[in-house]
């Protein structure tokens, strides 16, 4: 059985045919070869996977592709424009908050939601924001900074 | 192994009726899906067994939180994160909003809901031993009609609730009482985020000149189900926080709620630890009453 979803991603109106229960990151990986998104742990635990669906940060190995039917997606890819950097990727590049890179797009992501909810974040908020992003390269601690950074850089604008 | 998605089948009816009549025509067949928190890691580790899902994800009809007189009440597909956005919950239900904080991360949070959480009966889950301690109640729906009852009364044991083949949770109602009473809630895991708990409690005391009139107190990971602690209320009701009383109280209070426990050993803890770690929970609340 397969159903017609559809969806906004990164800003552009898409449509698939795909089994409904297929993973919303199988679609951006296999579909739109959106390949930022990342698989870790593929239980919703290490955020490797994490996207924008509505504004709202999910996990999307653990979305139906069905369940993001009429939804506007938001990924890595769509994170900088016309080939600039956001500054929140900027700030982790600065800092040294990516190294191999798995997480990073996830880390990105839940930054991005962080300071829409919370544009002056204290470290806890930070620290909270960002647990459910595991990154067993660079101890967190540049990973924190850089959101840090990000937090002045967006203040500078 | 991880399932193949093809095999499954998923639809998303576009009103709480349209579940209700598909669920009352052949009870049993479907599973529902909501944020998918639980479901999903199912399929992906090849666990899910039901091949036929509807999803309740998108219904509206679901997701509100009513405050009203008496109670505050909670629509089953409340995501984590609307409660912990939520002023009245805060002002009022503080316990609800530190259990919705622990339930997994913010990804999860903004997905994962509290009928699903109930649902799901696990044992060790955040917000269940807080709806104990609040004694809310469940209102469950079906063609057949609605109706409430005592959340202490919804768990039947492991993963086992009273809900119907044909019905599904509708909202989870809190009594708005608890103003003046003391509250206390924490939860002993492997780390501070993202932990499912070795042991946990949740409780409520209403305390007048140094003396216990009622306790209600709820537990995670002590027993096959979210287990109210009925006996250690029982134990603790009436007595004195007076000095040469405290430690009276204490005793009982711990001697009660290890009778009553009745944890297990598993990867995460050992049965020893978690009524050992329960204990010193409630007597931490207990000295926190006298301060």
């Amino acid at each position: 059985m397969k159903s017609t979803v559809a969806m906004t991603v990164n800003g552009e109106a898409r449509k698939v045919e795909v089994p409904p229960m297929k993973r919303l990151l199988d679609v951006l990986r296999e579909d739109f070869h959106l390949t930022g998104a990342k698989e870790g742990c593929g239980e919703g635990e290490c955020g490797a996977c994490a996207v924008l669906v509505d504004g709202e940060l999910v996990n999307s190995c653990l979305v139906p592709i069905l369940q993001a039917n009429g939804t506007r997606i938001c990924t890595i890819e769509g994170v900088s424009t016309e080939g600039r950097l956001h500054p929140i990727q900027q700030c982790f590049l600065g800092e040294g908050g990516a190294q191999c890179g798995i997480c990073t797009p996830g880390m990105i992501l839940a930054t991005h939601h962080l300071l829409e909810k919370h544009p002056n974040p204290t470290l806890e908020q930070i620290q909270e924001g960002l647990a459910g992003n595991l990154c067993r390269c660079t101890g967190y601690m540049r990973i924190f900074e850089a959101v840090q950074k990000a937090v002045e850089a967006q203040h500078a604008i | 192994m991880r399932s193949d998605v093809a095999a499954y089948e998923l639809s998303a009816p576009t009103n709480l009726q349209t579940v209700l009549k598909q669920l009352a025509a052949e009870p049993g067949r479907h599973a529902l899906i909501a944020g998918g928190t639980e479901l999903m890691v199912a399929l992906n580790t090849g666990r899910l067994e039901s091949k036929e899902l509807l999803s309740i994800q998108h219904l509206r009809e679901l997701r509100f939180i009513r405050t009203e007189a008496d109670a505050i009440h909670i629509g089953a597909g409340t995501t984590f994160s609307d409660i912990r956005r939520n002023e009245a919950i805060a002002a009022e239900l503080p316990l609800m909003i530190r259990a919705a904080s622990w339930t997994g991360s913010i990804a999860n949070q903004n997905r994962g809901t509290i009928g699903g959480n109930i649902c799901n009966a696990s044992p060790a889950a955040d917000t269940p031993p807080v709806l104990l301690a609040y004694e809310a109640s469940v209102t469950m729906v079906s063609l057949r009609g609605e109706r409430t009852i005592p959340y202490s009364q919804f768990h039947l044991g492991y993963k086992r609730t009273v809900l119907q083949p044909d019905e599904i949770v509708y909202s989870v109602s809190v009594p708005r009482s608890y103003g003046e009473w003391k509250q206390y809630i924490r939860k002993v895991g492997t780390r501070n985020a993202q932990a499912i708990s070795k042991a946990a409690i949740a409780a409520v005391a209403n305390v007048q000149a140094n003396r216990i009139e009622e306790i209600r107190i709820g537990a995670a990971s002590l027993a096959d189900r979210p287990l109210r602690c009925a006996s250690a209320e029982a134990a603790l009701r009436g007595r004195s926080l007076e000095e040469r009383a405290l430690e009276d109280t204490i005793r009982a209070g711990r001697a009660a709620l290890a009778r009553e426990a009745k944890p297990i050993d598993d990867i995460r803890s050992t049965a020893m630890y978690r009524r050992a770690v329960a204990e010193n929970l409630l007597e931490e609340f207990l000295r926190q009453l006298c301060s």
